[in-house]
């Protein structure tokens, strides 16, 4: 008998079931986002203080929580790797990290837009943008490391690595950034408690957006295997004219 | 005595190297790899030393130190000589007296590898001094400072002259006459005592 | 523990024979910090007030340049083949280097941090705060830059992509080590500020050596 993660584990058999649920989370994740934003956009009110602009905040946090959450998602596929040696763990981060890295850049880029009204300029030193942004540097690190690699399965192991190296110092990281926040502008808190009538949209669409990251997560996740295939193919074929072609030199000498 | 691999296979990348390789080398044999470049002597001998984890099968010393792996029973020569240029001959072979020994009488016993491999007037000479051959004889120096009974070689008689790749098998013989025991990578034939030669490349027609 | 010495006392006396990174990296020290008041301005007011900032950034990138020569040198050469098959766990062959690299290159920064303090005005009573924190906090610089070394070992262009690794993991040093060196913390704000930059190289020289070992027995495949 074997476990579900067992089975999971065999890519044919992943192939297979990401194909069937596939359309179902891109089909979720549609349905969700298009009403997601007219719940963001129609039909939720304005807030009394930061007037229309309030409306970036139904991107803003759905982006800056999978920004975290793909992280978390890379270090847990990293530990499988490494620990478990899971043939799909290293699919899973290596497909990860590129739309990890894309949504804390959109969490960024919402977070300076929403800050020039806010604020009065694209950029604060804001505690939390701050330990976003080094989040973002450590995606980039991860990418840039595999690309440096040639050996991809030692690029596997050297980045789950670092990833679990990242998730072990990003609470020190986050710790010190409040630190030196507060040191430095101790009256910038903004996390003043959400409206109820905002919390319904705000949830549908993180919600959609986490499907959406799992949508084109499973996606890259089959491309990549895609491409393992076509490369042990070519492997295998660089392989084989070279035996035919020893064959057909044995075959000359022998004659 | 003896050094078992059964049924190994190894694979690099997608490539797989050696496909079912089984062989047995007993204390005070030496066991001489052959076939042509890119064949797999390099890297299963790098799997022999516990660098690369092999796909499928068994490594052991039986009668060894159950507490040690095989590669910290084992001296590792591979193409490169481990030899630090701005410390002296004297001074490189101690380091790894120290490193790996942590043994009796270190002094004559670096004395004597020196002496065994014809560096002894050149003990207090940087080695960013010497030549390509004499740096090759310092890095196999290091076979006699410390007493391990696995000797695992890849092509050690590179860059030496023949005077020298004597000495070179004046020390394997000694090692297995001693009851140790030697995997050797090799082009050319040594002259070694109770030797055996396992082609690889027969080995792959044969799988 | 024979191995373990012998192995530092080699990389130190390697270091102190070559020479070059150790002068390389103060060398680079001096000119970072000389351009800032160029950069800047020599409003001397101004440059007391950052002078604990620019002389720590200055530091992490001096260290930097060194870091990348941990392992490969010793993976060039073959050595680290014969490091990994000694009796010493690849974990203690990690953290005895990094520990060189922090007494060849950590400490000399450390000691020319506050003669670079005159060139930037710092205020004399910070001195002896410099000095302390620089030497809690560099071991932090040489335990998690040896992960990077050990990642990055084998690529081409490695310095930069070690940089890349390597500066937001000193993140939690950097601010802590100014922080504490930053008038207007007083004696307390300074007392917690210096332990848990001791605290964080603590974490380091932990995780440093256990990471850098993992990374090197995938390198050495």
């Amino acid at each position: 008998m074997q476990t579900l993660t067992q089975r999971l584990a065999n890519p044919a058999r992943f192939m297979e079931l990401s194909a069937r649920l596939l359309p179902w989370i891109s089909g979720a994740a549609g349905i969700l986002l298009v009403s997601g934003l007219y719940l963001a956009f129609f039909a939720s009110p304005a807030d009394y203080q930061q007037g229309e602009t309030v409306r970036i905040m139904y991107i803003h946090v759905p982006c800056a929580w999978l920004s975290m959450m793909v992280y978390g998602l890379i270090a847990l596929s990293s530990f499988g790797l490494l620990v478990f040696r899971h043939p799909l763990a290293d699919v899973s981060a290596k497909a990860a990290a590129p739309l990890g890295a894309a949504f804390t850049f959109l969490a960024l880029l919402t977070g300076s837009l929403w800050g020039k009204p806010m604020w009065g300029t694209y950029w604060v030193w804001d505690a939390r943008l701050t330990s976003v942004l080094i989040l973002f540097f450590l995606y980039l690190g991860l990418m840039a490391l595999r690309s440096a690699l040639e050996d991809e399965s030692a690029a596997a192991k050297l980045t789950a690595i670092l990833a679990l190296v990242g998730v072990t110092i990003l609470p020190i990281i986050k710790f010190s950034v409040d630190w030196w926040n507060t040191l430095h502008q101790p009256s910038t808190d903004f996390t003043s408690t959400v409206d109820p009538s905002m919390r319904l949209p705000l949830l549908v669409m993180a919600v959609a957006f986490t499907l959406l990251f799992f949508a084109m997560h499973l996606k890259a996740m089959r491309n990549e295997i895609l491409r393992r295939r076509v490369k042990a193919l070519r492997t295998q074929a660089v392989a084989g004219r070279d035996r035919l072609a020893a064959q057909a030199a044995n075959h000359g000498a022998a004659e | 005595m003896q050094l078992i691999a059964e049924d190994l296979v190894i694979d690099r990348g997608s490539r797989r190297i050696i496909d079912g390789l089984s062989f047995a080398v007993k204390a005070g044999e030496a066991l001489v790899l052959t076939g042509a470049n890119g064949i797999g002597k390099t890297t299963l001998l790098r799997t022999l030393a516990g660098f690369i984890r092999p796909f499928r099968g068994v490594i052991r010393l039986d009668g060894g130190d159950d507490e040690l792996t095989l590669g910290e029973q084992s001296h590792v020569v591979g193409h490169t000589n481990a030899v630090k240029s701005s410390l002296s001959v004297a001074e490189n072979a101690g380091f790894w007296n120290t490193y790996l020994d942590s043994g009796e009488d270190s002094p004559s016993r670096i004395a004597a590898s020196l002496r065994h491999f014809g560096l002894e007037d050149l003990s207090d000479f940087p080695a960013a001094y010497l030549s390509a051959g004499q740096k090759r004889r310092l890095g196999l120096a290091r076979l006699l400072v410390a007493r391990r009974p696995v000797w695992l070689l890849d092509e050690p008689t590179a860059s030496l002259d023949t005077a020298s790749s004597e000495r070179l098998v004046a020390a394997v013989n000694d090692h297995t006459s001693s009851g140790g025991l030697a995997v050797i990578a090799t082009h050319l034939p040594l002259g070694l005592e109770r030797a055996r030669t396992l082609d690889l490349a027969a080995q792959r027609m044969a799988a | 523990m024979k191995s373990f010495w012998a192995l530092l006392s080699r990389d130190v006396r390697l270091a102190v024979r070559e020479g070059g990174a150790i002068g390389t990296a103060l060398g680079f020290f001096l000119v970072v910090v000389s351009l800032m008041p160029l950069g800047l301005g020599p409003d001397l007011n101004l440059l007391s007030r950052i002078a604990a900032g620019v002389l720590w950034i200055a530091l992490l990138l001096a260290a930097l340049l060194s870091l990348n020569r941990i392992f490969e040198a010793d993976h060039e050469d073959g050595t680290l083949d014969v490091l990994a098959t000694g009796p010493l766990p690849l974990e203690l062959v990690t953290a005895a280097k990094s520990l060189a690299h922090w007494i060849t290159t950590g400490i000399p920064l450390a000691i020319m941090a506050p003669v670079l303090g005159i060139l930037l005005n710092l205020d004399l009573a910070a001195y002896p705060i410099l000095v302390a924190t620089t030497l809690a906090g560099t071991p932090a610089v040489s335990f998690l830059g040896a992960i990077g070394a050990a990642l990055t070992m084998k690529t081409r262009r490695g310095g930069l992509l070690l940089a890349l690794i390597v500066l937001p993991l000193y993140v939690p040093t950097l601010i802590f080590g100014i922080s504490a060196v930053s008038a207007g913390a007083g004696p307390t704000g300074l007392a917690a500020s210096f332990l848990i930059l001791a605290a964080i190289s603590l974490v380091a020289i932990v995780l440093g050596p256990l990471a850098a070992a993992a990374a090197l027995k995938v390198q050495l495949q």
